[in-house]
């Protein structure tokens, strides 16, 4: 059966290393799949988060190779043969054991936005057409990639200003819903610190589930805290037809 | 909180254990009542199970076939459960589903729609009517989601990647839960009035499942442990169409969903087996030519009426499943011991906007394109009808405090689940125990005390596999454990075998005992894995003695050595209890039907 080299970071108290692994390869293997291997044959305390390996729940994700990718949709065939394959832990977040890291920042910043919000509480009637969008948003399964990658919170470490790729996702996703009533242009400006991005689409580059963050996402909402904020003729209607969204 | 040596303590009216659908929404309820709630992970919040549910969520809003009602959905439900269900759950259910359903509109939940802009619903195995609303086929993803945001504003205390290994009683009720944070295993209390367990399966007890590692059991474990019973842990539902190739994905969910949307299940003789398979009973409902099946789906895509029958293929799952496996055992499986399932006759633009994961999950993983070439697939372990015994209004378990929702209680699904009815379940069920724990909390006129002893041998059971004299690796046992489960507990079952599992389950309880670990604390899967397997044993020995004490087949329940149902047996749930270190078995009467429930099951339809 054919082998293939992983060297996986591990820590061992305060000392962090490369250990380096042989895993017989199967047909349609995966990098998780071969850390399980491991796990079960020399190390049953590897740490490593995962849940459905199906590339629905998001839990996997570390840098192979070092690319920011979930390890149940990352295949071994992807690597040529005799290939040493890195597997090492997002690099964005605190460290906590191998190949697990502190996400918690993530939860802090979802709980602080303001949550859907709505007024209507009869039948809705709401056409395909207006929530295709909204709904190519919530395809987020919350890997945190994007914001593993995002060079603001990566090599600039602006946890304290800005909120990240999959947040400014869920802001437009929550803003676009066609029954919501917050306008939440000052939020992603005063909060969320949109103004960080300069839209190199990093973060577009590796999701897994394909959401065109920057073009549909983070885009749509510059420009609506620029209408909101800058443009005097928008400015000067919302205050005429009394823009029927609250702005938060 | 308050610091104590050896461990953290938390304060609670309710605790939830499990944040899937069911315990999300019990948090929410409860803390919609006024109560203080805690809610406990064992992952990070939402990557619970309920992502992986994909097909849709079943409710009779009537949006697409709008002769659909409760009624309707309550009968198909029984006749699915083949009337073990508990009537009163399954009444519940269908009333309550089309409310919950729209109260996860309400709260952000955007489904797909109509062309009048209407919740869209499709067809499933089982069901009479369209009833399945749905986004595409990540409707459980939608669905946690929701949940979770609308949670985390409601002033839930979430304490994520945090596993329950002991409930805590004070005399004979409840009084709290202690635990161990995965992160750094440092050890947490929760005292608490009342707890509800939401923890899901059992699917990790077997080789071949669609269930992530998450589901051991725990709440089986833990209610029967505090002296609940669990009712008809024999009825384990195989999903016909998991993935069988690669190795790596083999069990892998493929949705109900391909098969509602009008997939063809082929054996390799490119037959159309499952024209031969459906009763005789059932026959006039589906169609009995291709012909006409291709109608029922033409009318089905373009949302159109239609007078003819729905394909084959959507019959329940135990049949479609023991189908599957029957053609593969004859010799007409395909490549890789499975079958073919096809929609590669459909649109290919309509198969990727209806079954998105689907389409990506062969072409990333198995490096087939589901709208040129069909999908090889097989029965895999999905789901557990039977759980925790519970009162149908309440949730209430016979221990006074503790309650179930969810897949790891017992009752609605009777002797197998229909596709789209879990994700249902786990709302009305989910709201059902929010509402009925937080009653009960509120009821106390004093808060339960916990007992230091019972914390000191949580602690010294937690700290048994770093003895020295431990030396087997726990990823072995679970190993063994899977195939002792898949080789004489499957999908057809007989005498002999299953006394030889669980005389092999007797041998690997003792084995258990000696499951060793590092004395790491730190994020350790094997350590973790050591404490998992005590819950496995538990519901793999309940299942076990509840499928040799049903001598008869029933919905999931497949005994060679008795194919028959036996009307006798459909009076009886199997209720599990333990008695001093022993499991028994105890067959109880099924609760009685009112008559004008009864009445729906007696017109002709």
């Amino acid at each position: 059966m054919p082998e293939a080299t992983l060297k996986v970071f591990r820590s061992k108290g305060d000392t962090n290393t490369f250990e380096t692994y042989k895993v017989p390869i199967e047909d349609g293997m995966v990098i998780l799949d071969a850390i399980h291997y491991i796990q079960q044959h020399y190390a049953p305390d590897l740490a490593v988060r995962w849940n459905c390996k199906a590339a629905k729940c998001g839990s996997c994700s570390a840098e192979v190779n070092g690319k920011p990718s979930l390890m149940c949709k990352t295949r071994m065939d992807d690597f040529t043969t005799g290939e040493e394959i890195t597997v090492e832990p997002l690099r964005t977040f605190p460290l906590v054991k191998d190949l697990v890291t502190d996400v918690s920042w993530n939860y802090q910043v979802n709980k602080k936005i303001p949550p859907f919000t709505t007024n209507d509480n009869g039948e809705w009637v709401i056409y395909q057409e207006d929530i295709e969008r909204v709904q190519e948003f919530r395809k987020c399964i919350e890997c945190f990639l994007c914001q593993d990658v995002c060079h603001v919170l990566r090599d600039h470490d602006r946890k304290d200003a800005f909120m990240g790729p999959r947040f400014l996702v869920r802001t437009a996703g929550l803003d676009m819903h066609p029954k919501d009533t917050l306008n939440r242009s000052k939020y992603v400006k005063e909060q969320g610190g949109i103004g960080l991005c300069n839209i190199t689409k990093c973060c577009s580059e590796v999701c897994p589930e394909e959401i065109h963050i920057t073009d549909n996402a983070i885009i749509p909402m510059k420009e609506r805290v620029v209408d909101q904020f800058y443009d005097p003729v928008t400015m000067f209607l919302n205050k005429i037809f009394n823009n029927k969204k609250k702005l938060v | 909180m308050s610091e104590n040596q050896n461990y953290e303590t938390h304060e609670c009216d309710v605790l939830v254990i499990g944040a899937g659908g069911a315990g999300l929404r019990a948090a929410i309820e409860a803390s919609a009542q006024g109560v203080s709630v805690a809610l406990v992970c064992k992952s990070l919040l939402g990557k619970a199970h309920t992502v992986m549910a994909e097909g849709g969520i079943a409710a009779a809003l009537a949006n697409v076939d709008a002769e659909d009602n409760w009624k309707t959905h309550f009968r198909d439900t029984m006749l699915g459960g083949k009337m073990l269900n508990n009537w009163r759950m399954a009444q519940l259910h269908a009333q309550e589903a089309p409310l919950r359903v729209k109260e996860l509109e309400h709260w952000g939940a955007v489904f797909d729609r109509t062309k009048d802009g209407k919740i869209l619903q499709r067809a499933f195995g089982g069901h009479t009517y369209k009833r399945l609303c749905h986004v595409g086929d990540r409707t459980g993803l939608e669905m946690i989601r929701t949940l979770q945001d609308r949670g985390i504003h409601q002033g839930i205390d979430v304490y994520m990647e945090c596993t329950i290994t002991k409930l805590l009683k004070d005399g004979d009720r409840i009084s709290g839960a202690f635990g161990y944070y995965r992160e750094d295993g440092r050890y947490v209390l929760f005292q608490a009035k009342a707890v509800i367990l939401a923890t899901g399966g059992v699917g990790k007890s077997f080789s071949v499942t669609s269930n992530s590692w998450e589901y051991t059991g725990d709440g089986q474990a833990l209610a029967y442990e505090a002296g609940a019973d669990l009712i008809d842990m024999e009825f384990v539902q195989f999903h016909p169409t998991g993935m069988v190739w690669p190795p790596g994905v083999r069990g892998l969910l493929v949705t109900e969903g391909v098969r509602g949307e009008g997939g063809i299940l082929r054996n390799t003789n490119g037959e159309r087996f499952m024209f031969k398979y459906i009763p005789e009973a059932n026959k006039k409902d589906f169609a009995e030519t291709d012909e006409e099946a291709a109608r029922w789906v033409e009318a089905a895509v373009n949302g159109q009426k239609t007078d003819a029958r729905r394909p084959p293929e959507l019959s329940t799952r135990d049949n479609v499943a023991r189908s599957i496996y029957t053609e593969v055992k004859e010799g007409r499986g395909s490549e890789h011991g499975g079958v073919y399932l096809d929609i590669s006759y459909q649109d290919p633009e309509r198969v990727k906007k209806k079954l998105p994961s689907m389409y990506h999950q062969f072409k990333d993983l198995a490096d087939v394109d589901i709208t040129a070439q069909p999908m090889e697939v097989g029965p895999t372990m999905h789901y557990i009808m039977g759980g925790i015994r519970v009162d149908a209004d309440t949730q209430a378990s016979r221990v006074p405090g503790l309650f179930a929702a969810g897949e790891c209680s017992g009752g609605m699904h009777g002797a197998n689940r229909l596709g789209g009815n879990s994700l249902s379940d786990l709302l009305v069920f989910g709201q059902l125990a929010g509402a009925g724990a937080a009653n009960y909390a509120k009821s106390l006129s004093s808060t339960p005390s916990v007992s230091n002893e019972q914390i000191k041998s949580a602690i010294d059971d937690l700290e048994e596999p770093f003895k020295a004299d431990k030396n087997v690796n726990p990823f072995d046992l679970h190993k063994e454990l899977n195939q002792i489960m898949s080789t004489y507990v499957g999908i057809f079952r007989e005498e002999e075998d299953l006394r030889t599992g669980l005389e092999k389950l007797n041998q690997l309880k003792e084995k258990i005992k000696h499951a060793s670990s590092s004395p790491n604390k730190i994020y350790n899967p094997g350590w973790h894995l050591c404490r998992d397997l005590q819950h496995m044993m538990i519901s793999s020995e309940a299942i076990t003695r509840g499928a040799l004490n049903r001598k008869e087949s029933r919905g999931a329940h497949s005994r060679l050595d008795y194919p028959a149902t036996d009307p006798e047996y459909g009076k009886c749930n199997t209720s599990i209890f333990q008695q001093g270190d022993e499991m028994k078995v105890e067959m109880t009467p099924c609760p009685e039907m009112p008559c004008e429930l009864k009445e729906l099951f007696e017109k002709k339809h």
